[in-house]
Formats: structure tokens, sequence, C-alpha cells
């Protein structure tokens, strides 16, 4: 994450402006060679390392939830130019400011919590 | 071996990633980073508050361990394996950005107008911070999952949610980018 720049606020806006393959790059590689392992998987009943059979659990169909919830996502997404995995790895590079995104990310999860039943799904 | 102290081109990283998916789905887990934002609430003791965050978080202790690998691989990678920082990113994104008061940019990781420590000291550029913490918080959970939950766990089992989920984010992303920034920088 560190070495590809995705943990970089800077890369984050330049692909929103898009202004560079990069992201596009990393995110569609990742995702043409997924889509791969988990088509072969399912195709070829290929089983865990612990030998049992691997599932999927397929997400709730529903718009709402994923369309308000991504845009909002998206938002700070873009504002904090720092996702879930990155927000850890940049702890690790020493960006002391990022505690305040991963403090109120958490936050954020816990005011979600509160207010489910009350949110559109 | 000079190349690892460059920037790594996506061909590299991007396959990674679906590498560790790989290994993840193969001892039986999921890649999904945003499901460690819950875990934490739940271990801050959330689970009184609300059912939602009453489960066992010890079943998600795998997911933990991948956090603190991330962490670890941050701290390896900055401080070991760059000799520069400057993320080169297209000349264009470099003039628009210090037009918006980002004198950084092009010569740092991240911007130090936002991401030093003395950056903390001023009320604007913390609540930037704490607002992006919460709008990524409150909204992963929301659409259940992240960029890794899914643009590339649940894209990559062609999940019709998660391109829903993949579309709003990049709506919101450039709601902020080209209608926001200008109202806030």
């Amino acid at each position: 994450m560190f070495k590809s720049e995705a943990a970089s606020w800077f890369r984050i806006y330049e692909m929103f402006k898009f202004e560079s393959f990069h992201m596009y790059g990393i995110i569609g590689s990742a995702l043409a060679i997924g889509i791969i392992i988990v088509q072969s998987i399912k195709r070829f009943n290929i089983k865990s390392f612990y030998g049992e059979k691997i599932l999927f659990n397929p997400k709730n169909k529903s718009f709402s939830r994923y369309m308000i919830g991504g845009i909002i996502f998206g938002l700070g997404w873009a504002l904090a130019g720092a996702c879930p995995g990155p927000m850890f790895t940049l702890i690790g590079a020493g960006f002391i400011p990022i505690l305040v995104v991963i403090a109120t990310s958490v936050m954020g999860t816990f005011l979600y919590g509160l207010l489910k039943n009350k949110l559109p799904h | 071996m000079n190349w690892i102290y460059e920037p790594w081109p996506w061909y590299v990283s991007g396959p990674m990633i679906a590498f560790i998916m790989l290994l993840l789905i193969m001892v039986g887990k999921n890649f999904g980073m945003s499901a460690n934002l819950r875990t934490m609430c739940t271990i801050c003791g959330a689970g009184n508050k609300t059912d939602f965050f009453n489960f066992d978080w010890k079943s998600q202790k795998w997911n933990l361990v991948v956090v603190i690998g991330a962490v670890i691989g941050g701290f390896i990678a900055s401080n070991y394996l760059t000799t520069d920082f400057a993320v080169l990113i297209n000349q264009d994104t470099v003039t628009d950005l210090k037009a918006l008061g980002f004198e950084s940019a092009g010569e740092a990781y991240l911007p130090i107008e936002l991401y030093s420590t003395n950056a903390l000291l001023d009320i604007k550029n913390l609540s930037v911070l704490a607002i992006g913490g919460l709008l990524v918080g409150f909204g992963t959970r929301y659409a259940g999952g992240c960029t890794s939950g899914h643009a590339i766990s649940g894209l990559s089992d062609l999940q019709i949610p998660s391109l829903i989920a993949v579309i709003g984010f990049f709506i919101g992303g450039l709601l902020m980018i080209h209608f926001i920034f200008p109202l806030i920088f």
C-alpha cells in the first residue's frame, strides 16, 4: 500500500481528477485477477487449505444502502485521502494526524450502529 | 535492487492485493478492512449500547492481525524501503493543488498542510481530518464495505450491490473534489 502510493492523499485526489492511470491500474489489475480467482474457486469447487468448502456470502439485495452509504464513504475518502486499509499503513509510516482519522472513523462506525434502525436500507 | 526503493508500479501492487485476497479466501476468511472499525467499537464496549456491536469480537481477531500487518508494512516501507518520499503526480494535478493552497503537492507523500503534526494545531485542518474520518467510518458500514470489501472482494464475486457501492464511492469522491474542495480550500 505504501510503496504503491495507494496510501497517498495525492494519489486519491489525482484519481478523482482522472489525471493518472495509476490508481485505476492498481484497482483494475487487482480486480481482474480477483475475478479469475473467485470464479475459478466456484467453478472448480476449490477447497480451502483446511479442506473446507469456500463460501461466498452474497450481499443483501438493496439499492439505497449501497448508494447512500457509498456516497458518504466517497466524500470521506476524497477528503481524508485514506480508506480503511491504508489508514493503518500510515500509522506505521509515522503520520501522527492519521490517528485523528482512525479515531473518528471508529466513531463514525459507532454512529452508524446507533442509527442503523432509523436509516433506509 | 534499486527498484525496491522506487515507487512500485500498479502492475506490481494490484496483483499483490489480489494475492492477499486469495490467501485470506484460502484460509476461509474474507478480505475487508472496514470490518475492523466495527470490531474496535465492540472492543471499546459499544455492544452495551446497541446490538449491532454485540458480537464475539474474538472471531475477528484474524482481521486485526491483518491491521497490525498493515501498520508493520507501512513502518518497513517508509523507514527502510523509501529514499524519496515525493509522490510524482500529474503536473496538471500539482498546478491545481497549488492553486488550492497545497504547496507540498508533488514534493511530499501526504500534504504537509493536512498531515504534518503542526497542522493538528489548526482547527480547520483538524476538522477536515475529523469530518473525513467520520464520513469514512459511517459510510463504509452503511454501505457494508469499503474499497477492499466492495471494489475488490465484492466485485470479484460479481456482486451487483458492490457495483452500486463502488459507483457511490465515485459519486461521493467526485462531488467532494470538484464541488466541495473549492468551497473549503
